[in-house]
């Protein structure tokens, strides 16, 4: 049934960015990278679509063996290992030398000594997860990166004092595409053990682009977390290719029984770190000083996606351990305690990504819990998250050059400075939580599997949502209070940013709309795969959430049209300040002296203040992860 | 059988759903006016008539239109149009998950109306009704989360043919339903929003720069909210419609009595204790019920 | 038509000794009980169809004064407590009292006394009430007019 054309679509998908990748560092004319850029994402999106296309809902394997890929990888391995030594070397961090070198001895230890006895039957696979994943990773990942042409150009416009490494910029995001590829269809562990590492030092190096002393910090901090992570990883290769004798991600599932225990638990360590669960949740929030496409990409779309991707595929080989409830523990703790601490911060892109650590710790928690409702809505969170939160970002990044501010305290007024972007923003704050959008939907089915599971965990998702109910009101209320006499500030945003912003927000909208053939079509099938049976979502309930999309998607537009045209029968007066308006937003105060009436939003810093909260969550996480691993290891 | 009964074993979801809009508004009203009554009464006055509130709105309907902002109404419209589509979807033995999240809806576009004015006033007014959302937030999905646990199902109509009381199972949820209740009714101590006239902290709170019509509006909207909430408690009692219909009551004016009881807490002590409450009663009751349940 | 039913006040205090504004309160306190004719004191014009003021008016206050009345909506009342608010009472030859509050607003109902007896003003406010009544119909077939009109300006191209 087209096994070929299906490989050939996957291994186009892997190699097809890194080419491009290549062809942009090099190429020096602006017009001609633009032009390929373009071609790309097309191409892009054209395959992650045809891959829909051809593919039969069942899962396929591929047997793809070649000594020169194998070769090349350890080369390249070998190359990335030193280049992370000498960054290590050169800025002195020497947890980042200690970890490489011991990822070093274990592999090449592993590699001598049990290696060459382990044959890997299918390096690559696709099922309807991966070829979910894939659809994200191609056309948002393209659609961010067009963005990115535009964002880069003004970033180095205002940021006259960073060196313009442009170059190297897109040719690192386009290889972190193709890493991110080669994780969702890679079966075999030591191949997706090379992409994540290459996806650590894309997002090292992006991180770090600005070389001031904060992003370089920042870029050490991830660097380091994620090399634990990876040490992690190759401790539970070398031990799933010792002890279980198998390479191969879904035989050492399947078949590994008591020995894939402790693999599993080693690549969910580093799964929990390459998506900042607690307690490594400090490197993503210090990232967010890279400039904002990476921050869309990587850090909320696809690399730590990318993480909880590996924790829901390990999950059930450690299904009924201790290890799967602390699991599910850490990740409802990681979204009570980040959901708590974002409405104390007042920095757009911190609150974006403390919300993003809160999902994936829904995702994370639903992967521990492992039955089939459980994995059903954590699908559903990953794809409505992935477009909701790079909407966001990419607002936050056009307000963040134009009001030349991260803060969301200098987001007043925004309907009237920036009305597009605003609208845009308000459907992406809408899809992070408002019915009938479609994180509402994938809250609501992983209300449903907790209460099945464990109470406890239901209890923790109804205060985290209260919590980020009152974030993200706060925030779209900022947004929308309305003052006449503003000077518009968003003619300037180049095309490439508005094509992005426009897609992005039809996706939210569309994606919700039509959510049940989504789930039908791709996440049903997956589930039955696995478990046997796949939950749903009722019709009737479906048709409501359909008419209250349809009441908004018609009703808001109307409204707005009356208001802004038809309505003519009102007479205009000012706001009550006590009847000593000088005009809208001024008054007189005692001694007639005039004021400004200024207002801000509640933080409750008393109550959810970051370093307290924070540090509580700490403590418990590293308890929950030494449960976790130690139990195993026992 | 009573009118009750007979009204739950309706067939026709479309006739349910009509018979809420065009009722729910009458007895709001009602239960409003009786309110300011009986408040009335306790305070040794006279009062005014139990019709008041008819007459109040139906004076603001003739209000000459005023606005601050061209699209401070659109908001209040939306808010409307959405509570009366959560209490007729209630009312009518939806999923009572996705009433509390349209719920929520309507409460947003709610805060939304006070947040797009630029109005001292309204602002703080919305901030105030962002923190009571977020107070009762959690409550009000361990309501839905107990009754799932006893009876199998979020359905509204299956859960108000269970046979059996729902209270004798979730005595700690229901308490936590009542403290929140007083949030959502805008009870002091926590009418911090936007209180009743003779309470004001803040003007009118969220409703300061609202008026005519969209002021009318805001109470109908509130009428039909109240009615709902009403019903839930009902769910608690429904093995018995007379019961049901009685504890309604009864608790109502209960409400009446703690809001001529207690003056307006502070706002981090109306959050707070709401949490708490919430964690010694709600959260409790469900973890004792799952333990207990479990075969 | 239900203004009689449901009249809702708002008290400023232009520059009174508070005499008159202690007893405006009073008349809502059990003993009067203002509130049985369904009359509630709103702070807040835009909610408000009576104004109630007490106090002559002075430099600072007359801005306040005319802000409020502008802020209510039609049909709306005032009714002027006090012979301070009336004429400026005692003060009316003081340098900085421009007067009673009808030197900045159109006054209905004048309640004289210093200070004013409950009583009065509760006199005072039912007949404003009547007049309210009569506002509120009047203000009714404005409205129709001038939409007549609009119409009429339309049909004809007449309205730019």
């Amino acid at each position: 049934m087209g096994l070929e054309g299906h490989v050939e679509t996957i291994l186009f998908l892997i190699l097809f960015p890194a080419g491009i990748s290549l062809l942009l560092l090099s190429i020096p004319v602006k017009s001609v990278r633009r032009l390929i850029a373009v071609i790309a994402n097309i191409a892009l999106i054209a395959g992650t679509i045809h891959l829909l296309y051809e593919s039969s809902g069942a899962t396929v394997r591929f047997e793809l063996e070649s000594v020169w890929i194998e070769r090349a990888m350890l080369v390249l391995e070998a190359a990335l290992s030193v280049y992370i030594l000498y960054m290590g070397v050169r800025f002195r961090r020497y947890l980042v030398v200690l970890f490489t070198l011991l990822q070093l001895g274990l592999l090449i230890h592993f590699e001598t000594v049990a290696a060459p006895g382990i044959h890997v039957v299918h390096s690559l696979f696709a099922d309807n997860f991966s070829i979910i994943l894939a659809l994200i990773i191609g056309i948002i990942g393209s659609f961010i990166c067009l963005y990115a042409i535009g964002y880069i150009e003004e970033y180095h416009e205002r940021h006259k004092e960073s060196e313009d490494n442009r170059r190297v910029f897109f040719f690192l995001m386009y290889l972190f595409l193709s890493a991110m590829f080669g994780i969702v269809f890679s079966n075999n562990l030591k191949w997706i053990y090379f992409f994540w590492e290459v996806t650590t030092v894309c997002s090292f190096l992006l991180i770090k682009y600005h070389e001031d002393e904060e992003s370089i910090d920042s870029a050490f901090s991830a660097l380091t977390m994620n090399l634990l992570g990876g040490l992690a990883f190759a401790a539970g290769i070398s031990y799933a290719g010792m002890y279980a004798g198998t390479l191969e991600l879904d035989r050492l599932i399947a078949d590994g029984g008591a020995y894939a225990v402790i693999p599993a638990a080693l690549i969910a360590f580093a799964g929990l770190a390459k998506s900042a669960q607690l307690p490594f949740s400090s490197w993503l929030t210090k990232a967010m000083v890279a400039p904002t496409p990476v921050s869309a990409l990587l850090h909320s779309s696809t690399m730590v996606k990318a993480g909880v991707y590996i924790i829901i595929k390990v999950a059930p080989a450690l299904k009924g351990t201790l290890a799967a409830a602390m699991l599910s523990y850490l990740g409802g703790l990681t979204f009570l305690v980040t959901s708590l601490i974002a409405i104390s911060q007042s920095n757009a892109k911190k609150v974006l990504a403390y919300s993003t650590i809160g999902n994936l710790g829904l995702v994370v928690a639903c992967a521990g819990i492992g039955t089939n409702e459980a994995v059903w809505s954590a699908i559903l969170l990953i794809v409505f998250h992935a477009v909701a939160k790079s909407l966001m970002f990419l607002c936050v990044g056009i307000t963040e050059h134009k009001l030349s501010s991260k803060e969301i305290e200098n987001m007043d007024f925004l309907i009237m400075e920036m009305p597009k972007v605003s609208a845009a923003m308000i459907i992406g704050i809408s899809g992070m939580f408002l019915a009938p959008f479609g994180m509402l939907i994938s809250k609501w089915a992983t209300l449903k599997a907790f209460i099945d599971f464990n109470p406890v965990m239901a209890i923790i998702l109804a205060y985290g949502s209260a919590a980020t109910l009152f974030f993200w009101t706060k925030w779209m209320g900022k947004i929308i209070t309305i003052k006449y006499g503003l000077k518009n500030l968003e003619k300037v945003v180049s095309p490439w940013e508005w094509t992005t912003l426009a897609v992005l927000s039809f996706m939210t909208i569309g994606v919700c709309i039509v959510f049940p053939v989504l789930s039908s079509a791709l996440i049903e099938p997956y589930i039955t795969e696995i478990f046997g049976a796949s939950p749903s979502m009722d019709r009737f309930n479906i048709i409501i959430i359909m008419i209250i999309m349809l009441g908004l998607l018609t009703m808001l537009p109307v409204a707005l049209m009356y208001y802004a045209w038809l309505d003519k029968d009102y007479k205009r007066v000012g706001t009550y300040l006590g009847g000593a308006n000088v005009d809208n937003a001024r008054f007189l105060g005692s001694t007639g002296a005039q004021r400004t009436a200024d207002i801000r939003n509640y933080y409750l810093e008393n109550f959810f203040s970051e370093k307290r909260l924070f540090d509580y969550g700490w403590v418990a996480a590293v308890f929950l992860v030494i449960l976790m691993l130690g139990v195993v290891i026992t | 059988m009573t009118p009750i009964d007979y009204y739950i074993h309706l067939d026709s979801i479309y006739l349910k759903a009509a018979i809420y809009i065009v009722l729910a508004p009458l007895l709001g009203g009602l239960l409003a006016g009786v309110d300011r009554k009986l408040s009335a009464r306790m305070q040794g006055r006279i009062g005014p008539p139990v019709l008041q509130p008819f007459y109040d709105v139906l004076k603001l309907f003739q209000k000459e239109k005023i606005i601050v902002n061209k699209f401070q109404n659109f908001n209040v419209i939306l808010f409307f149009v959405f509570m009366v589509f959560t209490g007729s979807l209630f009312f009518l033995g939806g999923d009572l998950l996705l009433v509390i999240f349209a719920l929520t809806l309507a409460g947003v576009f709610f805060a939304l109306a006070g947040f797009s004015v630029n109005s001292p006033s309204c602002h703080v007014g919305a901030e105030r009704e962002l923190i009571q959302m977020m107070s009762y937030d959690p409550m009000i999905i361990l309501v839905a989360v107990g009754m799932y646990q006893v009876t199998g199902t979020f359905r509204v109509d299956a859960i108000a043919l269970y046979d059996e009381p729902l209270i004798l199972y979730l005595p700690g949820v229901f308490l936590g339903y009542l403290h929140v209740l007083t949030i959502k009714l805008r009870k002091s101590p926590f009418d911090l929003s936007m209180s009743a006239h003779a309470h004001q902290e803040l003007v009118s709170g969220l409703k300061t720069e609202f008026s005519g019509t969209t002021l009318a509006l805001i109470e109908i909207g509130h009428w039909y909210e109240n009615v709902l909430l009403l019903g839930i408690i009902y769910l608690f009692f429904s093995f018995n419609s007379i019961v049901g219909v009685a504890a309604m009551l009864l608790l109502y004016f209960f409400e009446i009595v703690i809001d001529n009881t207690y003056a307006r807490f502070k706002w981090e002590l109306t959050f707070k204790s709401t949490w708490v409450v919430t964690a010694l009663f709600g959260a409790a009751n469900i973890i004792i019920l799952y333990f207990a349940m479990r075969p | 038509m239900f203004f009689r039913k449901s009249p809702w006040i708002i008290h400023y205090d232009a520059t009174s000794c508070n005499g008159c504004d202690i007893e405006v309160v009073a008349s809502l306190t059990p003993l009067y009980d203002l509130e049985r004719f369904g009359i509630i004191n709103t702070g807040n014009p835009k909610h408000a169809d009576i104004f109630v003021v007490t106090g002559s008016v002075n430099e600072s206050s007359r801005a306040v004064v005319k802000n409020i009345y502008d802020q209510m909506p039609n049909p709306k009342v005032v009714v002027a407590v006090g012979i301070c608010a009336t004429s400026g009472g005692i003060f009316r030859e003081c340098y900085n009292v421009l007067g009673g509050v009808d030197k900045v607003i159109p006054v209905d109902v004048y309640v004289p006394g210093c200070a004013a007896r409950p009583e009065s003003i509760i006199d005072g406010i039912i007949k404003a009430l009547d007049i309210l009544e009569r506002r509120s119909r009047e203000f009714r077939k404005t409205k129709r007019e001038a939409r007549r009109q609009e119409r009429k300006l339309r049909r004809y191209h007449l309205d730019d």
